[in-house]
């Protein structure tokens, strides 16, 4: 049986206005401070745990009537999460929704950052996991949150460096810790490498919410960002190159790897579905 | 040899277990039965403990088990927090400041570049699921290096010194022997050169012939580095072996010192006396 989410029954944007304004609090907070975790006290929603929670909370309080959303899941429009999300977040509170981050003001995004360039008044919210880089090193909150104080990191080049001694190069596959500002080691939530960079010099706003952890923090416009790397090792992207989007054709993307088991064939096709789907209608996307 | 600024001094340290009470915190030993005070039933696991270590001195620490030699070496290395005291290194702010009243970060920068520690229980002392090289690397990263081929350079090096075979260093120290994980930790505690050596019990737990490959790698390492070690053991052999100068305590004090063939050959106090006779 359909049921009909109404503004009569639900506050604008699901959550009380308190929440929302305590929420917004943890955004500044975040924002003032690059890279630092800010506790917040996350909300119990309609959603579990694990899904998006943290993200979703974000977008409840930041978003307005005017606002346009989209919502991706690992690139795709189309995906569960990002389905049940959309529903979520339109049901309450009535917003147009877009799979075209251009046209986007907020975008809620998890494990991708889009391809094509953000502008400054666009918010990019990510879902993580996994806010502190420092969980490997330590199980204890108490003991993270001194070792962030004062900037002692080495636990976390311990595990860059493992991998290069044992493989030859470092073999964080996704959420490869970031300095932020010079001070804050960082999780960038699991995107692939290839989007890292992205996340430096950004015209646009990044949020992250963990509500698992119970956590914010938040990526300002123009921050340097800086992906950990030894002086020998330098930093590396997946290698993309030689690779093509079966469907539009595109290069330099993140890609999908999809098999055919029929023909035994690998098929490359762009993550970002949006911004595959423009360029298949001929639209002039403009890459980050 | 006293004539030479010492490299390490330790005043009046003590560490309680336990609240405490007015009569045990200002009666002294004289209300402390064996370390405990009857009243509040607090433990003294070091009560005013003053020494010297000199530059290029092994100053050997014998005693019973609950003595606290190990308290003794944890607290200097800041494993465990002390209830007062006071310690001084000469190669840290000219030997003027007290340590234990640092900073953490200034702690840390101590435990990195000043003490190196062997802990008696390799599981205290290394990662295990880290490779031996990580293990070595782990002083270096923390000391500021960035270059991962250099820091590779170091630990084969201090692996390779301490016999730990190049085709191993991959390896997480789980998959080694008791004497190889001691050797690991050994070449890690050396990793940034440190000026002072702290060892605890080194070769509890390995067998004859380990014990002796690990003592005579720890006199060759004193031989060609200099360091000034402080070599923690309930075993009187492995002091008559390395020890130039020796402490004995018992509940937390240091009840006799002096040159190690003073100690074992002409003891004083009664309960070094049965210590050296028992052994023999």
């Amino acid at each position: 049986m359909a049921y009909n989410i109404s503004n009569q029954h639900y506050n604008f944007a699901f959550l009380d206005e308190g929440a929302k304004r305590e929420i917004r609090r943890s955004i500044l907070k975040a924002v003032a401070i690059p890279g630092y975790q800010v506790p917040f006290g996350s909300r119990e929603l309609p959603i579990g745990r694990g899904w998006g929670t943290g993200g979703l909370q974000i977008t409840l309080s930041i978003i307005g009537k005017d606002d346009c959303l989209k919502v991706i899941d690992q690139g795709s429009d189309d995906s569960v999460n990002a389905v049940s999300i959309r529903k979520l977040v339109t049901a309450t509170t009535g917003v147009e929704t877009t799979t075209d981050t251009n046209a986007a003001t907020i975008i809620q995004s998890r494990h991708r950052v889009p391809e094509e360039k953000m502008r400054n008044d666009q918010v990019l919210v990510l879902q993580v996991p996994n806010p502190e880089p420092l969980r490997s090193v330590s199980p204890k909150e108490t003991v993270s949150r001194n070792l962030h104080a004062e900037a002692e990191y080495s636990g976390i080049w311990l595990r860059l460096y493992e991998g290069i001694v044992k493989y030859g190069r470092t073999v964080i596959g996704a959420d490869h810790p970031v300095m932020v500002s010079g001070r804050y080691v960082m999780n960038p939530s699991p995107i692939p490498r290839f989007d890292n960079p992205k996340l430096h010099q950004a015209e646009c706003l990044y949020l992250f919410g963990a509500g698992r952890e119970k956590k914010i923090y938040a990526v300002p416009p123009y921050t340097d960002v800086v992906s950990l790397a030894y002086e020998d090792h330098p930093f590396a992207i997946e290698n993309v190159k030689g690779r093509s989007c079966r469907l539009c054709g595109a290069t330099d993307v993140y890609y999908d790897e999809i098999f055919d088991s029929e023909t035994n064939e690998h098929y490359f096709q762009c993550s970002d579905s949006g911004f595959c789907e423009k360029r298949r209608n001929g639209t002039e996307v403009n890459l980050s | 040899m006293n004539d030479t600024k010492p490299i390490l001094s330790v005043r009046d340290l003590a560490v309680r277990f336990g609240e405490g009470c007015d009569i045990c915190i200002n009666g002294g030993d004289a209300v402390l039965d064996k370390g405990h005070c009857p009243y509040c039933h607090s433990v003294w696991a070091l009560n005013k403990v003053s020494f010297d270590l000199y530059p290029g001195e092994i100053l050997g620490i014998v005693g019973e088990s609950g003595s606290g030699k190990s308290t003794l070496l944890k607290a200097l290395y800041f494993d465990m927090e002390i209830t007062e005291g006071e310690a001084y290194i000469s190669q840290f702010k000219e030997g003027k400041t007290n340590i234990f009243e640092l900073s953490s970060q200034q702690k840390r920068h101590i435990r990195n570049h000043k003490m190196g520690m062997v802990y008696q229980n390799p599981i205290m002392g290394l990662r295990m699921n880290f490779s031996s090289s990580a293990n070595v690397a782990e002083k270096l990263i923390a000391a500021g290096i960035r270059n991962a081929g250099k820091m590779t350079e170091r630990a084969k090096y201090l692996l390779n010194h301490v016999e730990v075979p190049a085709s191993r260093i991959k390896e997480e120290p789980r998959n080694f022997s008791g004497g190889m994980q001691q050797r690991v930790q050994i070449s890690k505690a050396l990793a940034n050169n440190p000026p002072i050596l702290l060892l605890d019990e080194v070769t509890t737990g390995l067998d004859l012939s380990v014990q002796a490959r690990v003592l005579d790698l720890i006199k060759r390492i004193h031989q060609e580095l200099g360091i000034s070690m402080v070599v923690v053991s309930h075993d009187l052999s492995v002091i008559r072996m390395m020890a130039d100068r020796t402490m004995v305590m018992l509940n937390g004090r240091i009840i006799e010192e002096g040159l190690t063939d003073q100690i074992l050959e002409d003891p004083i106090d009664e309960y070094t006396q049965i210590l050296v006779h028992s052994l023999l």
